[in-house]
């Protein structure tokens, strides 16, 4: 620095001379001061050349005017250009390498940041407190389980006692006693010389040790025998995957029939030899069939036999391929010979069923996955037993047609048939729609038949159907009057009166009209017996929609059946004597009793009229808010407008269902007893959100009318008990085992570890470690 | 409601009539062989003898030589004790436990002491909550099972008559089974000639051990029918409708022509009740110390024997009641009308808690069963119904009679008694809970008289039987429960022990405003006045304190929890919530809908108007 600072002043120095120079080739005027100027150039020259020698030595400007002082501080930096800094100060004239750890020790100083400010009080000791928090509270959270120990426990003890040990078993106990007694020495003594057990009185040590052991030939040939397992489960298994892998389609459909006709080879040996696992076989033949007929494998429904159809018109192989599809479901579904149905009715029904429905019509319908033919058969069983079929009959007759010009078509066009199917078997979709809502008329039938019994003279219109059926019907009614009679027997041996005595079943429409004739007192007599075995005979055929029917019979009960109905009567050995009558005395007797049963008609009009005005009264009323005259005119005959009414009537809500809604023989009482109310709990304590929780916990009975006497004394212990005289102090750590022992302290704590959260499981495993 | 069982403090051990039949319990001191030489019972001997013990054997000169028909229940599989663990602990002196740990106990049978309705689904519960009711649901087991192990203290079976293949029991008579059991049964069965008193009314005092019995021309009389002591015996001079023993055999409550008596043991007369007249029917309801009297003006009056009050006095509006039963299971009173119906009565409610129509003629006969399931009602349509009593008041059974029953009485175990003219006829059900079967009568039996009062002996196997003729005492095996409660009902008490049990009975009195169709009804939480209080709180406060709060968004990181985003986070909750109500919305539209679609029929026909 100091060479270029003196590179530079002999720059300016040079400058100025050239300056200088230049009047001095000119002549201009001075004479005088020639001689001094050319003294000072000398000079100047000269003081730049020593200058140039190196020695970097700062020359002060001379004065020019002499003064007495001349201040230290008079120190300029002029011409350098540059501040002055403290260092450069400090600097000595000659550079010594002493100064350079004053140096560093200024720049460190430098370096140094300012103190920051004290923080304010409020700050420092929120602080505080967070830090005393947090300590307190991982001590505290030690007590934690034993808190809830002792919330959750069913006795607390005051004073508080530290637990006590398990009870030991009687020999680890011995383990520590010794014989004193020289008799029990002695004994001791032989026991321990002949190797007894002590403790343990049955097996010596030499018993348990060869229990122990296990031969060594023995566990070599079972590791062997494990090894070979393994090695050949392996060996199957990669083959296994390796079959699996093959693409190849024939190789598949090969392996399948090999198996097939394995499978059938067995089946025949099975069934010489076994019969009855034979028949097992066949169970699982059934399976697979009624797999096939839930699924739609072959039902030429896929992908695959929709594009086939498309290619039937045209395509011969197409055509074969479906068929073949067609014939394997109809293989496959095809039943097997089972044991004959057992009952009569059944196969009556079933020749019905084929004379409603042609073969071919069947075939399509097993194929058809929409109506099930076993449902058709039972709907028609259940229609059969109604006493209308005309429902029923209606969509069949279509069915019928269509199936009629299906067979008219065969001979004509074979190859249409399959296409035929197809349309039909949509066309069958559609339909069982309509077919299936048919069902639940026919069910209702019954449940109506009394008032249809009523209303038989109305009847003549569908009186033309009924004939048709009738012979049909009549197999049944037979059935069922034999089964009456049966049911009537011991009624007639014993003299029923009159009015018990009579006919009530009326099966056919002949005797329906009878009845209709003689008047209408007969046709309440409901013949419970029937609705009851017709209940029956459609709870076996067990339909799905059966619980709902029921649900509606509920409400369809009638007080006229409950009470009317003719209960059978009690065979008694021992018939109360009575009196010989004479027989206008019978007559009267007879008389009489009608007029008893008369008399129960107007008890069950009574009743009912009471019970509606029972339901009247408890119903909540509405509030009427009309103000007559108020907007419009009023007075004597005038009446508010409608409107108006409407607009001011408040509705009460209507309240719960009465209890008796659905009990016609009932009315029960809505009325709050506000009596026990008193004495009920009416306001849930406090874990408890809803009173059924609560009402869980008290349902068992704690007096010892209901226990016995230990579980009442057991029910009844005190939650907390005192010793009197005695002062509770606070829990100590030493009470709940704390830091007594370490293993209590462990116990307790693994005890309650499930308790814990996992914040509390950190804290305790860092306290532990 | 079950109760645990307890042994008497002092019954006497009876006898051991199955030295043959009945295994000796087996303790685990002793060893296999002793078993076999294990004879009688320790224990005195020749003591009173139930006639439900009916001893296996039978005279040979009888006239049914080979048909043994009176026989008992053969003695139920033991407990299976087989479960043991495969090596029992041994102890130091090399004896094991041959039944090592607990006590097995039969499910069934805990079961039958469980209480708490565990097919209600609970609504989802706290920590806290759960932690409760799993408390409790323990405690009932624990009691359960306790109760469950003490059952073997009930030593005695009921008995019952077996008919061999096809035989009929209701053949049999009584002198046969007379003849069939020991000496002590059959001096159970006798009769009392006492024609000129009239028709008789009669009453088992609740230990069974005494009887009372009046006579409508004014014959009253106690005896300890046991033994046949008799202790008093008064002519009132007054035509007697009923009689009934109060809560003890010392007290006795006489239905006078005009006013209600009450006479001692003696025969002395200590009350006569005036504000109760022409009463024709009387019951006692011991737990709550009532005397109920059913009179001619048709009025229903509630007497309190402990203070002496008449608690209520109802008016039934159906003219004169003369038909009357209590319910032993909560205590309502039925009675029986002329129109066919039946009221079911509480002292707390002036009107019926519930009336049933039961007849198309009027109703003569009542009658409810032990567990308070089933009642029984016989009309003048000659019919016999039994009703379920358990909220659908439906009948179950319904019989025809030759000649309608007049009379009609439940024993303790179920078994259905009807008086029709002379003859009393019995039928048995399946079991303890079961309705008596209609099919075939179990018993019948043939009387001097016509039938005026039935009533079944507690804790044995009788029915007395008043009639025009006198009293009959018949037997019935299988009739009475076999084992009473030494603490409750204790037929061999003595004088100090009554005593003290009718204190601590009076301690026990459950107030007559109880009464009411559930006897469950305290263990439930008054509900409605819950809600209202629940309302009337939110009233107060302005909020509902229990109500959900509404959803927060928690403040997210800096720049994520902006206005607009808070907003939208709130939103998302709340579109969420209103979706699943839509949903749920749709899925009950829909069930609605398939509930309706299903009775619609294809084509209405012109005659469905005529249904009904």
């Amino acid at each position: 620095m100091n060479a270029a600072w003196a590179m530079e002043s002999l720059l300016a120095l040079s400058q100025q001379e050239e300056l200088e120079d230049l009047p001095k080739d000119y002549p201009l005027s001075p004479s005088e001061d020639e001689g001094d100027v050319e003294e000072r150039k000398h000079q100047k020259l000269l003081e730049a050349i020593h200058s140039l020698d190196g020695k970097n030595r700062w020359k002060l400007a001379e004065r020019s005017e002499a003064s007495l002082k001349v201040s230290e501080f008079n120190v300029t930096s002029e011409g350098s250009g540059e501040k002055l800094v403290l260092s450069d100060l400090l600097r000595p004239v000659k550079t010594s390498s002493s100064l350079a750890a004053v140096k560093k020790q200024l720049n460190r100083v430098k370096s140094k940041k300012t103190v920051e400010l004290p923080l304010n009080k409020e700050e420092v000791e929120q602080i505080h407190r967070e830090v005393a928090f947090n300590k307190t509270s991982q001590a505290l959270s030690k007590w934690d389980p034993i808190v809830l120990k002792n919330r959750q426990g069913e006795q607390l003890i005051f004073p508080l006692k530290k637990e006590q040990s398990a009870f030991a078993p009687i020999e680890h106990v011995l383990s520590g006693w010794k014989a004193r007694t020289p008799l029990e020495q002695e004994i001791f003594n032989l026991l321990h010389k002949n190797k007894q057990p002590v403790t343990d009185p049955l097996l010596t040590p030499v018993d348990k040790a060869s229990l122990k052991a296990m031969s060594l030939e023995e566990a070599k040939m079972r590791r062997a025998e494990l090894q070979r397992a393994r090695a050949l489960q392996s060996y199957y298994e990669a083959r296994a995957r390796r079959e699996k892998k093959i693409k190849s389609k024939k190789y598949h459909t090969v392996l399948k029939k090999g198996k097939a006709k394995k499978a059938l080879k067995e089946f025949e040996k099975l069934q010489k030899d076994n019969p009855t696992a034979a028949l097992e076989e066949l169970e699982k033949i059934e399976k697979a069939r009624m797999m096939e007929r839930m699924s739609l494998k072959h039902q030429n429904s896929g992908k695959w036999a929709k594009s086939k159809t498309i290619m039937a018109k045209y395509d011969l192989e197409a055509r074969q391929a479906m068929q073949e599809q067609l014939a394997r479901n109809k293989e496959l579904t095809q039943k097997l010979q089972v044991a004959s149905e057992s009952e009569e009715e059944e196969g009556g029904v079933e020749e019905e069923g084929e004379l409603l429905v042609p073969e071919s019509m069947n075939e399509i319908q097993m194929n058809a996955d929409g109506p099930n033919p076993w449902m058709l058969r039972n709907h028609s069983t259940s229609t059969k037993e109604s006493e209308i079929q005309d429902p029923v009959q209606l969509p069949e007759p279509v069915v019928h047609k269509t199936s009629e010009s299906e067979e008219e078509d065969r001979p004509e066009a074979e190859e249409e048939i399959l296409l035929n199917e197809f349309e039909e078997r949509q066309s069958l979709r559609k339909k069982s729609g309509p077919n299936q809502d048919t069902e639940p008329v026919g069910r209702q039938e019954p449940k109506d038949s009394s008032s249809q019994e009523v209303l038989s003279e109305l009847r003549v219109l569908s009186q033309k159907l009924n004939k048709e059926n009738q012979s049909g019907k009549q197999k049944l009614s037979s059935a069922r009057t034999v089964r009456a009679v049966q049911r009537k027997d011991p009624t007639e041996e014993e003299e029923e009166p009159l009015l018990l005595q009579r006919p009530e079943r009326a099966q056919t429409v002949k005797e329906l009209e009878e009845l209709g004739k003689e008047g209408s007192f007969q046709n309440k007599e409901v013949p419970r017996s029937v609705l009851e075995r017709q209940k029956l005979e459609r709870s076996t055929n067990n339909e799905p929609g059966a619980p709902k029917e029921k649900k509606k019979k509920e409400q369809m009960i009638d007080v006229q059946n409950l009470l009317t109905t003719k209960s059978p009567s009690v065979k008694s050995l021992a018939v109360p004597t009575t009196i010989e009558k004479l027989e206008d005395e019978e007559e009267r007797d007879q008389k009489q009793m009608i007029k008893e049963a008369f008399a129960g008609d107007d008890v069950i009009r009574d009743f009912l009229k009471e019970k509606r005005e029972a339901v009247e009264a408890s119903k909540p009323k509405d509030v009427d808010l009309t103000l007559p005259g108020w907007g419009e005119w009023g007075g004597v005959g005038l009446k508010p407008s409608a409107k108006k009414r409407r607009w001011f009537l408040i509705k009460t809500p209507e309240g719960p269902p009465r209890k008796d809604k659905n009990l016609p023989n009932v009315i029960i009482n809505e009325k709050r007893n506000v009596h026990p109310a008193a004495h009920q709990v009416r306001v849930l304590p406090y874990p408890f959100t809803y009173h059924q929780q609560f009402e869980r916990t008290i349902q068992t009975p704690i007096g010892s009318t209901w226990n016995t006497q230990r579980a009442f004394q057991k029910l009844i212990t005190r939650k907390v008990v005192t010793k009197p005289g005695h002062i509770i102090k606070p829990i100590k750590a030493e009470d709940v085992c704390y830091r007594s022992s370490s293993r209590s302290d462990l116990s307790v704590v693994q005890r309650n570890l499930k308790q814990l959260s996992i914040h509390h499981k950190k804290q305790r495993k860092k306290t532990l470690d | 409601m079950e109760t645990a069982p307890k042994p008497g403090r002092d019954v006497p051990p009876k006898k051991n009539r199955l030295q043959a039949k009945k295994k000796k319990p087996r303790r685990y001191w002793e060893e296999e062989t002793t078993l076999t030489a294990a004879g009688a019972f320790p224990g005195p001997s020749g003591n009173k003898k139930r006639n439900r013990e009916l001893r296996h054997q039978r005279p040979k000169n009888t006239n049914f030589p080979k048909k043994s028909r009176i026989s008992r229940k053969p003695q139920l599989p033991k407990k299976s004790r087989e479960l043991r663990n495969p090596e029992p602990q041994r102890s130091l002196s090399g004896a094991q436990d041959p039944f090592p740990g607990p006590a097995p106990v039969p499910v069934e049978v805990a079961q039958k002491f469980c209480r708490i309705d565990k097919s209600k689904e609970l609504p989802h519960s706290k920590s806290k909550t759960r932690r409760r009711l799993e408390v409790a649901e323990a405690e009932e087991q624990e009691t359960s099972t306790k109760a469950a192990l003490s059952q073997l203290l009930l030593v005695e079976e009921p008995g019952f008559l077996e008919g061999e293949d096809g035989e009929d029991t209701a053949k049999i008579r009584q002198a046969d089974i007379v003849e069939a059991v020991d000496i002590a049964s059959a001096a159970k069965h006798f009769d009392l000639n006492l024609r000129q008193f009239g028709p008789y009314r009669l009453n088992y005092s609740r230990t069974g051990r005494h009887l009372a019995f009046g006579g409508r021309r004014g014959h009253v009389a106690t005896l300890d029918w046991v033994t046949k002591r008799l202790m008093c015996e008064i002519n009132v001079m007054e035509a007697v409708r009923d009689i009934r023993f109060l809560h003890s055999e010392a007290l006795l409550a006489v239905a006078q022509n005009r006013w209600l008596h009450i006479y001692d043991n003696q025969g002395i007369e200590l009350h006569c009740i005036r504000r109760c007249d022409r009463v024709t029917r009387l019951e006692f309801l011991p737990f709550h110390f009532l005397l109920v009297t059913a009179s001619e003006t048709g009025f229903l009056t509630y007497l309190d024997v402990s203070v002496g009050k008449i608690v209520a006095a109802l008016n039934a509006r159906a003219g004169r009641l003369d038909v009357m039963t209590e319910n032993p299971y909560n205590a309502v009173i039925h009675l029986g009308h002329s129109n066919g119906t039946v009221s079911l009565w509480s002292p707390a409610m002036k009107e019926p808690l519930a009336k049933i129509l039961c007849h198309r003629g009027g109703v003569r006969a009542v009658a409810v069963d032990s567990t308070g399931t089933y009642m029984a009602t016989s009309g003048l349509d000659h019919q016999l119904k039994i009703f379920d009593l358990r909220g659908t008041f439906q009948p179950l059974n319904a019989r025809t009679l030759p000649q309608g029953a007049g009379h009609l009485a439940f024993s303790q175990r179920g078994l259905l008694a009807a008086g029709m003219g002379d003859v009393v006829n019995i039928w048995a059900g399946q079991g303890k809970a079961s309705p008596p079967s209609m099919e075939q009568p179990y018993l019948t039996h043939r009387l001097s008289g016509h039938v005026h009062g039935l009533h079944f002996c507690p804790f044995e196997d009788v029915l007395g039987v008043g009639h025009t003729g006198g009293i009959t005492s018949m037997l019935v095996p299988g009739a009475a429960e076999p084992n009473f409660d030494g603490l409750e009902s204790n037929p061999y008490r003595s004088q100090k022990q009554r005593q003290e049990w009718e204190v601590k009975a009076l301690l026990e009195k459950i107030p007559a405003e109880l009464i009411c169709l559930d006897p469950r009804a305290l263990a439930e939480v008054d509900v409605i006045s819950l809600e209202q209080e629940k309302k009337e709180r939110i009233e107060r406060l302005g909020y509902d304190p229990e109500a959900k709060a509404p959803f927060q968004p928690k403040p997210k990181q800096k720049g994520r929890s902006s206005t607009a985003s808070l907003v939208k986070r709130k939103r998302k909750v709340m579109d969420e919530e209103h979706r699943d109500k839509v949903r749920q919305s749709l899925e009950q539209q829909a069930q609605k809908q398939e509930k309706k679609a299903e009775p619609t029929r294809a084509r209405p026909s012109a005659l469905d108007r005529f249904l009904r």
